[in-house]
């Protein structure tokens, strides 16, 4: 590797992320002497953005692999849903506008889409799949950024940000455990959130946090953001919430990604450790709820729960990574399980007493109720009764925090006596800025790519 | 071992799909990702049929988000092509031969030399009285005698294979449009051309070409035109009492040629990608793999010589050179990676069926 330190750069762009590789790429197309710092190994970079899937976009007319319209009240409306109105409505407007010219821009720097995958034909109209997954997007990006003469460094972790009176002129790294300063005329942080770091989600969330599982990188804990802050900037999001599903209990700590989902539990009773239920789990379809599910287990008994199927249901989802366990008793089950299997045994009894007569429809609503047990399951309650039964465990995994920095709506970034003069961000670690609560599938990739771009060009155009 | 389907090649390929059914990020890449998303628990015989579909493109690799060091270490392209080469070990008959020459350089190499081995021996010893062009050295009756056998045995070996393929895969019997689909599919090499892609990945890592596929393309077509020229031939000879040495302008000639050229220089071209693209992606099988096109290639720039040499003090020798390349391709043909062509496109045969069964229709 050559000395990094060694050049004066136009913009240096800390994280090779979605957002930071979208701005990599705008800067360099207009001119700039732009580096990446990243500090993942190769194989892992590209964060988050390696694990999705899909990205929101808004359109009039089919547009690639879109189908229909999505006009951008819609669009906002989807959002509002979600936040419970923690919107800044001048940048979400400014996301869902932006998001329809950059789906060809996007297939213009490498990207390629595909129709949405088989089971998401919910989908189809509003989120643009890209071909491969994330990653495959991750390496189009790095191709076009190699391409464009961008110098981009693995294994170089941003500690320091050095700010002079409102002003960038530098930064600290650490590349292959030594300390550099590295100067440069414009800075864009897209270096994700804070979930990787388990302590600062202790101590933001309770001890409890210890027991989340990480859905995407470990790389993201928030060295940057917490620098920054430190030095003034202005924050946004609370800092004690992070965006948590019910996921696969099984799942690796770090970077299980979008295998370890579990579809079962509206089809399922769930029980706590103590082999009690404690939620409606047929309250509403899925992926409308499995939101909600991660805060519910994280606040069961050492944040885990168990979801109970029988054969009947087994094939009404999804198919999971880890095999369930299997047994042919409840009981047995319980037991394999680790639970008590008498307790599991007298609440799935108790549940399926309650079970009425009438028309199961897995794909929809279908109001079958359960009676006089609290809580009850108001859709899709079938007694759970043919063996073999199924059981999963179910723990919270944590997608993204919401704390960030402050920007505007040229991604600037706001510190503590007005704008920085040349400091820009983009993706995770700004998107308070826009959702303070709440998530709604595929705008964390249009947050990243709009936001991305624009930090970009202003970077750029700063240098000139 | 050989008869049962559950060698840890497979076991490893099965692990590795079931993380992918529950991720499918690949679908768009080609056929194994909707075939495997058409059921939930894979047995041996689905496995086998998934690792025959699956072309090699490598697209999933790079794509993947669980590759090493990621502890689901999925490595698709590599998992499928181990179940596929040990899926043709169990296929070969007789089985005595199987994996001889798919694995082995030194035993395709040590066939080849045997065979020119044995055509100069018959060319010294053998020389007709009289005769023409070709036939000076070494009669037609000799060369039917040989090569008769050396072709039928092949293709009798091979029909079995893919019998055998078609008994664990539980095909069913075969409609005219199933054909006409592979056909289509092998044709354009649809399953390598990465879906949206539009090209694979293979000698830049995860940039996209279609180097390897354009090659293909040489290759078979070079293969398909020459087999064309010796067919034609035969016909000519026993049909139209036209023998041999035949004119620039006859049938052999307008398609030997240009096969001969495409073959040649295809096969140079896929020997040469295989030296950039990552080994690890593949089967363990680098050197039968590469000995196999380089004969290819041997057969069709021998061919080349040899016309380009009429007239010369070289023909008998470089007789002997091409007519022991083709003995010896013909020969290996069951048991080295030639085999592909037949176990793949019965592959493609049997998608082809499922998906016409899906979609309920029956019509031709
Ligand atoms: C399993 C999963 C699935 C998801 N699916 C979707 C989806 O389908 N659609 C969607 O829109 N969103 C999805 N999301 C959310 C989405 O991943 C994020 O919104 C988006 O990737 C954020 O992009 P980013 O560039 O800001 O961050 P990232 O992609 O996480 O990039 C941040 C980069 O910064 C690097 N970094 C961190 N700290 C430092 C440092 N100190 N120095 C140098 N580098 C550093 C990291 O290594 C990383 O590469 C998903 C998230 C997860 C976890
Ligand atoms: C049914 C039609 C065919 C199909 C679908 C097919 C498919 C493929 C595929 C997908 C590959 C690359 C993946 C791999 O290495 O396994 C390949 C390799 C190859 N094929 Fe074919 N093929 C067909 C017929 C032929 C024919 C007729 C020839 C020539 C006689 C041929 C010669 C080759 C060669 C030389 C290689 C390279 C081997 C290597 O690099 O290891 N193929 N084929
Ligand atoms: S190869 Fe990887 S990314 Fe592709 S479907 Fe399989 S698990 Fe998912
Ligand atoms: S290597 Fe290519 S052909 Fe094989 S499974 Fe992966 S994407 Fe499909």
């Amino acid at each position: 590797m050559r000395d990094v330190s060694k050049t004066i750069w136009d913009v240096i762009v800390v994280g090779g992320g979605n957002a930071g590789l979208c701005a990599a790429i705008e800067a360099a197309e207009a001119g700039a002497k732009v580096l990446i710092l990243e500090v993942a190994p190769k194989p892992y970079r590209g964060g988050n953005s390696r694990h999705t899937r899909n990205f929101r976009c808004m359109h009039q007319g089919p547009l690639s692999v879109l189908t229909g319209d999505y006009d951008p009240d819609e669009y906002y409306d989807d959002l509002l849903r979600v936040t419970g109105g923690k919107t800044d409505e001048t940048l979400a407007r400014l996301a869902i506008n932006t998001s329809e010219s950059c789906l060809p821009w996007m297939e213009a720097h490498g990207v390629r889409f595909q129709p949405s995958l088989s089971g998401t034909l919910s989908l189809s109209r509003t989120n643009a799949f890209f071909l491969g997954g994330g990653k495959a997007l991750v390496n189009a990006y790095y191709n076009t950024c190699a391409d464009l003469g961008v110098e981009a460094v693995y294994e170089a972790e941003v500690t320091h940000i050095s700010l002079e009176d409102g002003a960038f002129t530098g930064l600290e790294a650490i590349i292959n455990g030594e300390t550099y300063d590295i100067e440069g005329r414009a800075l864009v942080l897209a270096s994700g959130g804070f979930q990787g770091d388990l302590d600062w989600l202790a101590d933001a969330w309770g001890p409890a946090a210890r027991n989340f599982l990480i859905r995407g990188t470990p790389y993201n804990r928030g060295v940057v953001l917490r620098d920054m802050l430190d030095q003034g900037a202005v924050s946004v999001g609370d800092p004690t919430q992070c965006h948590a599903v019910a996921i696969d209990g099984r799942a690796p700590k770090f970077d299980g990604g979008i295998v370890t989902r579990l579809d079962c539990v509206p089809f399922s009773v769930v029980v706590n450790k103590d082999g009690e239920r404690f939620y409606d789990e047929g309250e509403d379809v899925w992926p409308k709820r499995y939101a909600i599910w991660g805060r519910l287990v994280a606040a069961q008994p050492d944040q885990v729960a168990y979801s109970i199927i029988d054969a009947k249901s087994a094939e009404l989802f999804m198919p999971s990574v880890f095999p369930p366990e299997t047994a042919d008793t409840i009981e047995g089950l319980g037991q394999k399980l680790g639970i008590s299997g008498t307790k599991l045994r007298e609440t799935v009894e108790a549940f399926s007493a309650a079970c009425a007569d009438g028309d199961f429809t897995p794909t929809e609503l279908d109001g079958l109720a359960t009676n006089g047990i609290t809580p009850a399951k108001t859709n899709w309650a079938r007694p759970i009764t043919e063996p073999p039964f199924y059981g999963y465990s179910l723990r919270p995994g944590v997608t993204f925090t919401y704390l960030g920095l402050k920007v505007d709506q040229t991604a600037r970034v706001a510190g503590p006596d007005g704008d920085l003069l040349n400091v820009w961000a983009a993706g995770e670690i700004m998107a308070g800025s826009i959702l303070g609560q709440g998530y709604l599938a595929g705008f964390g990739m249009t947050i990243g790519t709009v936001f991305g771009r624009i930090a970009g060009q202003e970077a750029a155009k700063h240098v000139g | 071992m050989l008869d049962n389907p559950s060698t840890t090649a497979t076991a490893e390929a099965r692990r590795q799909i079931e993380i992918c059914n529950a991720c499918r990020y690949c679908e768009g890449y080609c056929a194994v990702f909707p075939a495997m998303t058409r059921q939930r628990a894979f047995a041996d015989g689905d496995m086998t049929q998934l690792a025959n579909l699956c072309h090699n493109c490598r697209g999933c690799y790079y794509a993947c988000q669980y590759t090493e060091p990621h502890e689901f270490a999925v490595n698709l392209p590599a998992a499928l092509a181990e179940a596929r080469q040990d899926s043709w070990d169990r296929f070969a008959w007789p089985g005595v031969f199987a994996g001889m020459f798919q694995r082995r350089a030194g035993a395709m190499i040590a066939v080849l030399i045997a065979a020119i081995a044995l055509l100069f021996g018959m060319a010294l010893w053998l020389q007709p009285e009289s005769g023409e062009g070709f036939y000076a050295y070494l009669s037609h009756g000799i060369m039917v005698a040989l090569f008769t056998p050396a072709f039928l045995f092949p293709v009798l070996a091979l029909a079995i294979g893919v019998r055998r393929y078609w008994n664990e895969v539980g095909g069913e019997p075969v409609h005219f449009a199933d054909l006409r689909q592979a056909g289509i599919d092998a044709a354009s090499l649809r399953n390598l051309s990465g879906g949206q892609a539009g090209a694979c990945n293979f000698e830049a890592e995860d940039r996209f070409t279609n180097a390897r596929k354009h090659a293909h393309q040489a290759v078979m077509w070079g293969f398909l035109l020459c087999f064309g020229s010796t067919t034609s031939a035969t016909i000519m000879h026993y049909f139209l009492d036209w023998s041999a040495p035949y004119g620039p302008l006859t049938p052999p000639k307008l398609l030997g040629v240009p096969g001969g050229i495409l073959m040649t220089i295809g096969a140079g071209y896929l020997a040469w990608v295989k030296t950039k693209a990552d080994p690890s992606l593949g089967a363990k099988a680098f050197g039968g793999e590469v000995a196999f096109t380089l004969l290819l290639g041997a057969v069709g720039a021998t061919g080349l010589a040899l016309y380009a040499a009429t007239g010369t003090g070289a023909v008998p020798a470089l007789l002997a050179i091409h007519l022991g390349c083709v003995l010896a391709f013909f020969l290996t043909t069951p048991y080295s990676k030639m085999a592909h062509g037949a176990y793949r496109f019965a592959a493609l045969v049997r998608e082809a069926q499922i998906k016409r069964q899906s979609r309920g229709g029956t019509e031709s």
